[in-house]
Formats: C-alpha cells, sequence, structure tokens
C-alpha cells in the first residue's frame, strides 16, 4: 500500500507543487531594457516572458541609437515583487541585454501611449464625438462624412478612457502603440 | 602565433577559419557527425592533425560526450553537427547543459544563407529552436563576422555561469573568404557582466559565522563551476570552523566524502543527517547551489528559522526559490577567499560550545544509519553491487558517470568521490541517456583513467549505438549496468504514489547485453549471484578495453531514505517506513 496516504482524488502530490504558503500581491512595473539592434533580439526577451510564465501587458521596441546599434524596449509587467526581481535578473542574463532599469522603483516617471480610434457615425454622434476629442485633446488625423481617426496621446489609462467613452458612439476600429516611459528629471538611464 | 592570430589581408575560407579558432581556442577533440551541411567544415579537419575528431553514432551523444569532457576538464566541450536533423539531435543535449550550467560551444551547418527561410533540404530554424536552450546563439551571416563569433562563443560559454552556446553556419559562408580574426583581436561585442560582491556582505556573513549555534555549508555545483581552488577553500572553511558540509547531487566531490564535516547528499534523496541539519540550522551558506525542488521540498516549510547566505555568480539564482538574507553575488573561489580573509583577521572565532553540541545532534541524525541494508539472500541488492563497486574502485584514478534514476542516486549515495570534476551526472534536466556518451567524453580526455557509468538498464539503451564509438577509438569505459528489468524510478514513484499500478514501467524484450557487448569487440560480463559480484568488477577492471557488465539486481528495490515531493525535509521515508503507513515526523528520525 501507499505509505504517503495520498487521498483520491488529490492532485497536490505533484513533485512540482511547491507553491508556498504566503500569497504576495502583484505590482505593475515598467521596465526600459536597453539591447543591442540585433536579428532576434526581441524574440528572446518575449521568449523569456512567455517561457518563464511571466506576463506582458504592453511592450514596445524601435532603435534608440542609430549609430550604437541600440534599441530601447519598454515593458509594462505586472507580478509579485520576487517575480519582478526575477523578471529583471533574467533579463539580465540575456547577451544582448546592456541595462534593465526599473522605472516603477526607480523614481517618478512618465509614461505616454499613442493610439488611433475610428469612430463611425452620424448626426449627434459626430458633434458628441468631436466634443469628446476635445477634451481628451485628440486630434482628428482623418475623416469621411460618416467616420474620423482620432490621436490621443496620453498615459495608458487616459487611452482607456477614451474608448470607454466613444465605444457607444461607434467605435469601430483602435490601435494602440504600447507605453514608452522615461524617468523624470536631467538623468538618463 | 601572434603573427598568425592577428587579423592580415590575407583571406581564408570560413571553413578554415573554423578550424584556426578551434585551434587558437586550444581545442584538442571535438565531437560529430557529419552530413551536406558541413561538409566544407569536415574537409578542413581531414587536412589537418591538430584536432581530433570523434565520430559518434548520433548527435545527442556528441553533446553529451562534449558535456562529459568539459565536466571532467573544465574547459569547455565542442560539438559539430550538420544542419536539420543535426542541429534538432542536438537539443537534448543543450538542454542539458543550459540546467547544469556545463560550457559547450555546438556548431551547426545551416543551408547557405540565400535558402534560408524557403524550408530547403535539411533546413531547421536552428537559432530560432535553440534560443530557449542556450545561453547564446549565433547565426553567421558574413564569412567577415566569423572567426569573432566563435571566439564570442566560448567566451559567453566559459565566463560568469557557464553553459552551452550555439554558432550555426551556412554553407556559403563556410566557402567564403575573408580575413581571419584571432582570439585576442576580439572586443567582446556583449558585455561581460562583473559582478562586484557586496563588502558589507562579507561582512555579515563573517559575523553569522562567528556567531552560530547551527550552521551548515550547503554546496553545490557552482564550487566545482567555479574550479579546483574553490574545493580548496571550502575545505580550508570547513576545517578551520568545524561546520558540517552537506552537498547537492551537482556538487559531490567539491568537499572530500571522506572528510570528517561531510553529512553526505541533501534532498530528495539525501541523507537524514544532511536534511535533518537544514531543516535546524540556524545558519546556512549555500555556497554555489540553486535551491532546487529536489532540495527545498515544500518551500514554506524550508528551513524555517534559519539565516541562509547565498554565493551565486549568476543573479537570477539569489532569491529565486528562497529569500535571502546575505547575497553574496560573485565566483565561489573569490568570494570564498574574501570570507576566510576577513574571518581569519578577526581571529578566526566561532561558537565553540554550541557548535559542539549542534554535532551532538547530528551525530544522533547519523546514528540512525539511514543508508544501512541488508544483502542476504540470493540476489544482488543494487546498493550492495555498488558498495562493491566502490570497494574495488577507491584507490583507481577514477571517474563515475550516470544514467538517471534509481541507480543515479544509490550512485549518489553508496559511492564517495573525494575530488571536483570527477562525478558526471544530468541533474537539472535528468536525461536518461546523458551517461554513456558522457562517458566516452570523459575517456577521450582522460586516456588512463577507470571511466566508470553507472548505468539502469533502460537509460542505457537510450543511447547505446555509442557502442561504436568506444569501439572504434579504443576507449575502454565501464558500463556498469544495474539490470532490474524495471523503469525502476517510475516503478518506485507508481509504487507510492499511484497505487501500485505499474503502468509501462517494466523493460520487456532485453537483450542480452553480454552478447551485445560481444557484437561490438567489447568484453560482456553478466552477473547473478551475489557471491561473483567481486570477481565480475574485478574483471572489468582489468579489462584494458571496453566492458558492459550486466549485473542482475533485486527488481524491486525502492531508492530510500526519499522526501516525498512537496513535503518538508523533516518528513523522510526511511527504508523500513513503508511497512508503517502513517509515517510522522518523529518517527522517520527514531527508525
Ligand atoms: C532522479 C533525480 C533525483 C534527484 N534527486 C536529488 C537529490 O536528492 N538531491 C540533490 O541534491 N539533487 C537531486 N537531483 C538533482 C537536482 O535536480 C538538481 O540538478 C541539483 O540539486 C542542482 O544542484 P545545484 O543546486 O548544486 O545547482 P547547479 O545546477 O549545479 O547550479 C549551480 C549554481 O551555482 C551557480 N554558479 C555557477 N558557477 C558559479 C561560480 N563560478 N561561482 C558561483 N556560483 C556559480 C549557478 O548560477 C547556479 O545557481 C536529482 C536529479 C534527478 C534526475
Ligand atoms: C529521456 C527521459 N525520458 C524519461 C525520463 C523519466 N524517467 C526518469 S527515471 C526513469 C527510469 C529509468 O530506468 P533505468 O534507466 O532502468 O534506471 P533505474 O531507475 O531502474 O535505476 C524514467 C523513465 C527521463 N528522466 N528521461
Amino acid at each position: 500500500m501507499s505509505a504517503l496516504k495520498i487521498e483520491p482524488g488529490s492532485t497536490s502530490h505533484s513533485a512540482y507543487d511547491l507553491r508556498a504558503g504566503y500569497e504576495a500581491r502583484d505590482e505593475r512595473h515598467t521596465l526600459a531594457v536597453i539591447v543591442d539592434n540585433e536579428a532576434g533580439v526581441l524574440a528572446r526577451v518575449i521568449g523569456l516572458f512567455s517561457g518563464r510564465g511571466y506576463n506582458i501587458e504592453s511592450l514596445t521596441v524601435a532603435e534608440v541609437d542609430h549609430e550604437g546599434h541600440r534599441s530601447r524596449i519598454t515593458i509594462v509587467t505586472t507580478g509579485t515583487p520576487q517575480i519582478i526581481e526575477q523578471i529583471k535578473a533574467q533579463l539580465g542574463r540575456i547577451v544582448p541585454v546592456h541595462e534593465v532599469h526599473d522605472l516603477t522603483v526607480d523614481g517618478p516617471s512618465v509614461e505616454r501611449e499613442l493610439a488611433l480610434f475610428k469612430v463611425a457615425g452620424t448626426g449627434d454622434k459626430r458633434v458628441e464625438m468631436l466634443r469628446l476629442a476635445d477634451v481628451f485633446r485628440a486630434n482628428v488625423v482623418d475623416s469621411t462624412l460618416e467616420s474620423f481617426i482620432f490621436e490621443v496621446v496620453g498615459t495608458p489609462q487616459k487611452i482607456d478612457a477614451f474608448a470607454d467613452l466613444v465605444r457607444p458612439l461607434g467605435l469601430a476600429e483602435m490601435a494602440r502603440t504600447g507605453v514608452a516611459a522615461l524617468s523624470r528629471g536631467s538623468a538618463a538611464v | 602565433m601572434t603573427d598568425e592570430t592577428k587579423a592580415s589581408d590575407q583571406h581564408i575560407t570560413g571553413a578554415q577559419m573554423v578550424v584556426r579558432a578551434l585551434r587558437d581556442q586550444g581545442v584538442e577533440v571535438i565531437f560529430g557527425y557529419p552530413g551536406g551541411a558541413v561538409l566544407p567544415i569536415y574537409d578542413e579537419l581531414f587536412q589537418q592533425e591538430g584536432i581530433r575528431h570523434v565520430l559518434v553514432r548520433h548527435e545527442q551523444g556528441a553533446v553529451h560526450a562534449a558535456e562529459g569532457y568539459a565536466r571532467s576538464t573544465g574547459r569547455p566541450g565542442v560539438a559539430l553537427v550538420t544542419s536539420g536533423p543535426g542541429a534538432t539531435n542536438a537539443v537534448t543535449g543543450l538542454t542539458d547543459a543550459l540546467m547544469d550550467s556545463i560550457p559547450i560551444v555546438v556548431l551547426t551547418g545551416q543551408v547557405p544563407t540565400f535558402m534560408i527561410g524557403s524550408d530547403a533540404f535539411q533546413e531547421a530554424d536552428t537559432v530560432g529552436i535553440t534560443r530557449p536552450c542556450t545561453k547564446h546563439n549565433w547565426l553567421v551571416k558574413e564569412a567577415e563576422t566569423l572567426s569573432a563569433t566563435i571566439h564570442e562563443a566560448f567566451k559567453v560559454a566559459t565566463s560568469g555561469r557557464p553553459g552551452p552556446t550555439l554558432v550555426d553556419i551556412p554553407k556559403d559562408v563556410q566557402f567564403a573568404s575573408a580575413p581571419y580574426t584571432g582570439p585576442d583581436m576580439v572586443t567582446p561585442r556583449h558585455r561581460i557582466p562583473r559582478r562586484e560582491t557586496d563588502p558589507a556582505m562579507i561582512e555579515a556573513l563573517v559575523g553569522e559565522i562567528e556567531r552560530a549555534e547551527r550552521p551548515i555549508l550547503y554546496t553545490g555545483g557552482g564550487v566545482i563551476n567555479s574550479g579546483p581552488r574553490a574545493s580548496q577553500l571550502l575545505r580550508e572553511l570547513a576545517a578551520e570552523t568545524g561546520f558540517p558540509v552537506t552537498s547537492t547531487l551537482m556538487g559531490l566531490g567539491a568537499y572530500p566524502a571522506s572528510g570528517e564535516a561531510w553529512l553526505g547528499m541533501l534532498g530528495m534523496h539525501g541523507t537524514v543527517q544532511a536534511n535533518y541539519a537544514m531543516h535546524g540550522c540556524d545558519l546556512m551558506v549555500n555556497v554555489g547551489a540553486r535551491f532546487d525542488d529536489r532540495i527545498t521540498g515544500r518551500v514554506d516549510a524550508f528551513s524555517p528559522g534559519s539565516v541562509k547566505a547565498h554565493v551565486d555568480v549568476d543573479p537570477s539564482s539569489i532569491n529565486k526559490v528562497i529569500p535571502t538574507q546575505i547575497p553574496l553575488l560573485g565566483d565561489v573561489a573569490e568570494v570564498l577567499e574574501k570570507v576566510l580573509a576577513l574571518w581569519r583577521q578577526r581571529g578566526s572565532k566561532v561558537n565553540r560550545d554550541a557548535l559542539a553540541a549542534w554535532w551532538r545532534r547530528i551525530d544522533e541524525w547519523r546514528a540512525t544509519d539511514c543508508l544501512a541494508f541488508v544483502q542476504d539472500g540470493p540476489v544482488i541488492k543494487p546498493q550492495h553491487a555498488l558498495s562493491r563497486l566502490e570497494a574495488l574502485t577507491k584507490g583507481h584514478d577514477r571517474y563515475v558517470c550516470t544514467e538517471v534514476g534509481q541507480h543515479q542516486m544509490w550512485a549518489a549515495q553508496y559511492m564517495g568521490f573525494e575530488a571536483p570534476m570527477r562525478w558526471m551526472t544530468s541533474g537539472g534536466l535528468g536525461t536518461m541517456g546523458y551517461g554513456f556518451p558522457a562517458s566516452i567524453g570523459v575517456q577521450m580526455a582522460h586516456p588512463d583513467a577507470l571511466v566508470i557509468n553507472v548505468a539502469g538498464e533502460a537509460s542505457w539503451l537510450m543511447n547505446m549505438q555509442e557502442m561504436g564509438t568506444a569501439t572504434q577509438y579504443r576507449l575502454p569505459v565501464k558500463q556498469f549496468i544495474l539490470n532490474n528489468e524495471r523503469l525502476g524510478m517510475v516503478r518506485q514513484w507508481q509504487e507510492l504514489l499511484h497505487g501500485e499500478r505499474y503502468s509501462q514501467s517494466w523493460s520487456e524484450a532485453l537483450p542480452d547485453f553480454a552478447k551485445l557487448a560481444e557484437a561490438f569487440g567489447w568484453l560482456g560480463i553478466t552477473v547473478d549471484d551475489p557471491a561473483d559480484l567481486d570477481d565480475a568488477i574485478r574483471a572489468m577492471i582489468d579489462h584494458p578495453g571496453p566492458v558492459l557488465l550486466d549485473c542482475l539486481v533485486e527488481k524491486h528495490e525502492n531508492c530510500f531514505p526519499m522526501i516525498p515531493s512537496g513535503k518538508a525535509h523533516n518528513e523522510m521515508i526511511l527504508p523500513n517506513a513503508e511497512a508503517q503507513g502513517q509515517i510522522t515526523a518523529q518517527g522517520a528520525v527514531l527508525v
């Protein structure tokens, strides 16, 4: 007979069930990762997140130093403090990663995202759209008799709020860039 | 040499660069298997003498052989394989090396650059497939960057926390010409992080060493990775402080098994004294180990009352599983050097009285004699077979490899390792089929040594094709098979955790191993009588060529002690506890 007295139907006897008894809270962190702009570097970063089961809320990447072949990846992620520390340490192991900055703990920072909204509608709804655009300081970048495309720049929360407001007015399509972020003040990362 | 290694206007082909770069890296042996996409490199190997090529029988074998070579020498192992299936066959070995921090460089052929992406013959996205199982990998698209990339691959594989790297070389790049770049000409494009240990943490650890009442040194593979100096310093630290020492599977040999402070291996199949001391300690000094789940068991019940210090080169190992109060980022040898220097300078103080009391408790745990077994009856017990192997081979210049399963754990428990780099086993990935090719790699590096692979019959069959390799290169490897006609470790779990339903866990239709050995020109020995065991082992040692010893052992032996997964260190099962049904922590100590 089994010496372990495991109850029928129990699944908690796997070798891999190592969850600690205490629960830690998830936090949202924005990371700036400076990488060599070379083939496959984004795949390495994304593969790390998917392979280890980390969350990505938003990820943006573009070359920021043409001469030095450097790109900046901005990642918004969530996890317990221990997981966030792991994510940073694991990013640091990737050979073409040069720097990992946690903008959430390094001090105050600014975050901006750009979004385009195609909203279709006529009559009063068009008037309401333009009124909202004014409140959100959105630009009209395309218009037809039945639709507008608005460009909104702001924090992810502001963009969420705009989306919620224009949805009932006929939101047809939306595209978001993901977050770009910098620490405040004169110091550079 | 310097003239030769300088970049010059003189152009050589990519294939020539590969051979020259390997030579400049001091490579003497490579393990490989040819194919269309690496023919230019094989052509160059044919026309030179400095590098020996070992033709394996399967690419997985090449990578494990390179691992065995690396682990037993401290130098990077090298494998060369073709594109497509050659590269995909290397994946298990790469993952194994990544998990166990083994420095190897794998060179793969690739279809020509202009055919990449066209589903060409034997094309596979090798860098894509191997990205998660290498420390870093490169697809080289121009001959101009090839030699520098190979040098960088060696650098990355061997620096910091070691691991596997891979360079994928399209066939047209092997034919193209460019100037050669020598190792000293290469400025690493990538940052090799420099780790400075926080002096405040060194001081904190020294303070804890002086104060500790119930300390333990928990050592791991990082001590081996760090090199012989690290083992030396560990021995000094243990001798001068009088602290007990335990080790993970990967660290065996860093501290000698005959040493006074040795408690045996810890973890799932570790000794009572090691696991109880880990559980009850007030200072745990982790030296180059990574709090693996085979060690911690239930993390929230892991050594609840101790201050934990952790020496590791890799920041991601620190606080990954177990929070550490004293993180010591750095190479084991460098950190131990600093700790010892400061501790000695402050008068080499320890809490003698408390330490003596601690040792008395440890000796009580030791007295449970948890590895005791009785060899009676007509059937060989696997523990007995390994005890005899240990006794009869101890004085030799010996290297031991293993496959994966019960036999691996018994080898760790019943064989003693006196020096680092003498024990080759697949710990992190647990790769059945690792041991035999690894023993070939070890024997290539140490032609005159006694190289033994302790195997289970099922694991051994996974890479048995390498028999031809051993014959061809006259490698006198000794394959010591503990044949229980079962996938023993699986069977054990099914007995203990799955209501004794032995689903697919026996070895059916086994070959006559001795005859199989003879078919390859080896000596084959079968032994099933305990009375004949010593003679069989002696015959194995004395034979100048490769030997397969098929040792028929007890089929249903379980490997104990065992901490059932997800249990705490003080909830071990001991050999005769099985019959008791419910095991209490206290009961376990008393058996
Ligand atoms: C069937 C089976 C059963 C097992 N049972 C057990 C068991 O009972 N007990 C057991 O111990 N293991 C067991 N293992 C092995 C286990 O799975 C792990 O592989 C092993 O415990 C890990 O050893 P380690 O912590 O020493 O880490 P390693 O994998 O050797 O890692 C080394 C650590 O040291 C660091 N490091 C590397 N180089 C340096 C350096 N120069 N300086 C400083 N730090 C460095 C690395 O960053 C890493 O964190 C078993 C495996 C199998 C297959
Ligand atoms: C490649 C691979 N497949 C499956 C496993 C799972 N597994 C672990 S131990 C084991 C049985 C090993 O049997 P054997 O080699 O005969 O050794 P024993 O346990 O009997 O000593 C298996 C199937 C593994 N570790 N590796």
